[in-house]
């Protein structure tokens, strides 16, 4: 799934490498305002769930198969700027401990998954909330339909990226029908997995989902009358 | 605490490779890459000479050939990508064993899995002989931001926790006849996901209350020095 070495040439690479150190370096002062000073270990916990969520992989067609690459996932439930460091360290560790991923590409795939799939996924959430109904229940296929549009939308990127540097030459139409194909499949599995993920967040613990925080606001106490202390249940015992 | 045990990819050892400072590791891997990355795929000689120094840098890291071997699987995906490259590539065509095929095709084929192979050899190479803690180290001298290094420690801290934790949840998927990588059972394994990202979440926030009991104040002492000596300000964890 990660670019290797060699698939972009030099100039490229370094290219998308200075536009994913701007990026990370954004998101880092953005990921205080969404954590404060637990952004470490709590940015670490997280990166790791993204890590253990990208192990599962799931059939895509003619006996292959995709992963969740989970930026939008990680930016409904943390925050695009705490999402976009949580990506990027991931792609980090996987280049620099499991050559996944080549290491001169990983600005490449920094800008790919961790700024284009996180903010993508995150302002088409955004824009999805604002029209469906201002309900809980809203948020997780507002995030489901964030991560649809946010993996074609990284494979599009990737096809301009290797227009402009790109070692094979192979027609430009070629690679985006391609490209588009297969990341529509894989997006669609991930919108699915996203949806049902956030949505069993949001049914046990919503207040851990940033994306929900709106929702949450809007919510007013609810005091209902209850029945006098001392006097059975009726509904108790049976 | 992690930081006693090495990563899965790590081979123990003590040679003039093992021992070098992780800093300059990285440098030389950037470099060697991004030269790898920028050389012309028609000089065929030098890519047996950027080879033959890999494979000089291993011997004398005395990591076994098989050890890396065996981890080289991480390529597959993308070797089958380049055989692909020659049938869908244009330009005038060649016949290769009864095959026609795109002779600027299978020239650039021969560029991706070069270089791409190189690539992965030389960072496994890099995993292989630093300890997390040290690449860490590294990092810092490098002026990596001190956020990043510390969610990566973190990340690299929780890895097997978390990841064995999704391996019990899918040996109890699995044992209630849950087949987690079927389109069918995405419900369960997204219930599953979701409880994992909670727990990951809640144990952040313990670790993070944990750092602050003992001086945490936004920056983690050296992570080179072994975390079983007594420091005051150890971070602790769960």
């Amino acid at each position: 799934m990660h670019v290797p070495d060699g698939f972009l040439d030099a100039p490229t690479s370094l290219g998308t490498g200075v536009v994913a150190a701007v990026g990370v370096a954004v998101a880092l002062r953005g990921a205080r305002k969404e954590l404060d000073d637990r952004t470490a270990p709590m940015a670490g916990l997280v990166a790791t769930f993204v890590f253990a969520g990208q192990m599962m992989n799931f059939p895509v067609g003619a006996g292959t198969s995709g992963h969740l690459l989970g930026g939008a996932l990680a930016a409904v439930l943390v925050g695009p700027w705490t999402a976009v460091l949580c990506i990027s360290v991931v792609l980090l560790v996987q280049a620099l401990f499991m050559a996944d991923g080549g290491i001169t590409a990983l600005g490449t795939n920094v800008t790919l998954m961790a700024l284009v799939g996180v903010a993508v996924g995150w302002l088409v959430f955004v824009g999805a909330r604002a029209v469906l109904p201002k309900r809980l229940s809203s948020i997780a296929p507002a995030a489901a339909i964030g991560a649809l549009v946010s993996v074609p939308a990284a494979a599009v990127v990737f096809t301009l990226l290797f227009a402009v540097g790109g070692t094979a030459p192979i027609a430009f139409g070629t690679v985006l029908a391609a490209m588009l194909t297969w990341h529509l499949a894989i997006g669609v599995g991930e919108a699915v997995i996203t949806g049902l993920v956030v949505a069993s967040v949001t049914a046990v613990r919503p207040d851990l989902v940033y994306g929900a925080r709106p929702v949450l606001e809007r919510r007013e106490l609810e005091i209902r009358a209850g029945r006098p202390v001392g006097t059975p249940n009726p509904e108790a015992g049976a | 605490m992690g930081a006693g045990h090495g990563h899965r990819l790590h081979y123990h050892g003590h040679s003039p490779v093992h021992r070098a400072p992780a800093h300059l590791k990285i440098v030389a891997l950037v470099a060697f890459m991004l030269t790898v990355v920028a050389t012309p795929r028609e000089w065929y000689p030098v890519f047996a000479g950027y080879l033959a120094i890999l494979l000089a840098v291993v011997a004398a890291s005395g990591v076994p050939f098989g050890y890396l071997a065996k981890r080289m699987v991480v390529e597959v995906p993308f070797v089958l990508f380049a055989l692909l490259v020659p049938f869908i590539a244009h330009g005038p065509t060649a016949e290769v064993l009864g095959l026609t095929v795109s002779e600027p095709g299978l020239l650039a084929a021969w560029g991706l899995l070069a270089k791409g192979t190189l690539g992965v050899l030389a960072s496994l190479t890099l995993a292989a002989t630093t300890e997390p803690v040290a690449i860490l180290a590294g990092l810092r001298r490098l002026r990596m931001p001190d956020l990043v290094v510390q969610i990566m420690g973190f990340m690299i801290r929780y890895l097997d926790v978390v990841t064995a934790e999704l391996g019990r949840m899918l040996v109890g998927m699995r044992s209630r006849g849950c087949d987690p990588r079927s389109p069918r059972h995405w419900p369960a394994l997204a219930r599953s996901l979701g409880a994992l990202f909670i727990r990951s979440y809640e144990r952040g926030e313990r670790v993070h209350l944990a750092m602050l009991s003992r001086g945490y104040t936004g920056v983690l002492p050296d992570l080179a020095q072994p975390a079983h000596t007594h420091q005051p300000h150890q971070q602790g964890g769960h």
